[in-house]
């Protein structure tokens, strides 16, 4: 059940410290299996699409997305939450078509699609009468 | 005031006095160690707002990822603005099977009340990225004034 395994990395800027002077926060996702793909969905609020980087090296998918800093020339009155890029990444258990792999972007919303190779999809077995 | 010390009177212990300096050490340190996420501590409603000014207008922003801009609702008071809706969670099918599910959904809403005046007819909000942005143009008794100094 569980062929994704996330690797949560609580202080990203302790093992390589960013160039931008933002934290980095570890986005929320939903993981779901289809029969044809694995769906990740991520909340990453602020960042344009095309601020977006999806990498995917052996078994490794990493997701990056950097926040386009907004009002920076206005004063602060209430400060509740803080802007930031974000950071995960996940150790994919089962083989993916790298070829295949669509991304798309929707109201702060990343929708990943990693597609399964062919041998990976689940098979029927018939059991027949005799 | 002044402060007595424990050490140097101790015929005058004030375990509240030496509590509240214990706290105030703590929250420095919590400070210093916790750096930006100083935030105030009360009542936390969703969403999180950051509000802002410049000279013209007020700023109020809420981070609402998959949330569609016809599921917003705002509405505007004399002195308050009310961020409300509902985040839906999108149509999967029937045929899945989850991993993971950290992403939350349902209805909120949230009051905001601010001190100084704005003008509620002219209220503006956009909807880009899954961030929300109200923009309040602040009432002419709001607006800084710049006095010139005259010479004579």
């Amino acid at each position: 059940m569980s062929e994704i395994r996330a690797k949560e990395k609580q202080e990203v800027q302790r093992t390589a410290e960013s160039t931008r002077n933002v934290p980095i926060y570890i986005p929320d996702v939903d993981i779901y299996e289809t029969n044809d793909a694995l769906v990740v969905v991520a909340d990453i609020p602020g960042v344009s699409p095309e601020n977006v980087d999806i990498d995917l090296r052996d078994d490794t998918l990493t997701i990056r997305a950097t926040v386009d800093l907004y009002g920076g020339n206005e004063r602060p009155v209430l400060t509740e939450y803080e802007m930031g890029d974000y950071y995960r990444q996940f150790t994919l258990g089962r083989l993916i078509d790298q070829s295949k792999i669509e991304a798309s972007m929707k109201d702060g919303v990343l929708t990943l699609i990693l597609p399964k190779v062919e041998k990976a999809k689940p098979r029927k077995i018939m059991v027949k009468a005799v | 005031m002044a402060r007595v010390r424990w050490l140097n009177t101790p015929d005058v212990f004030r375990p509240f006095e030496e509590l509240q300096q214990l706290r105030k050490e703590m929250d420095r340190l919590f400070e210093s160690v916790m750096g930006r996420r100083s935030w105030p501590i009360t009542g936390r409603v969703f969403p999180l707002v950051n509000i802002t000014e410049d000279d013209n207008a007020y700023y109020i922003r809420a981070e609402l990822p998959g949330v569609k801009p016809e599921d917003i609702e705002i509405s505007v008071e004399a002195d308050s603005v009310t961020i409300g809706g509902e985040r839906k969670p999108e149509d999967v099918g029937k045929e899945v099977s989850y991993h993971r599910k950290e992403r939350e959904f349902g209805k909120f809403r949230r009051v905001i009340t601010l001190k100084a005046g704005f003008n509620a007819d002219a209220v503006e909000a956009v909807f880009k990225n899954g961030i929300l942005t109200i923009k309040l143009p602040k009432a002419e008794e709001a607006k800084p004034r710049q006095i010139q100094v005259k010479t004579e």
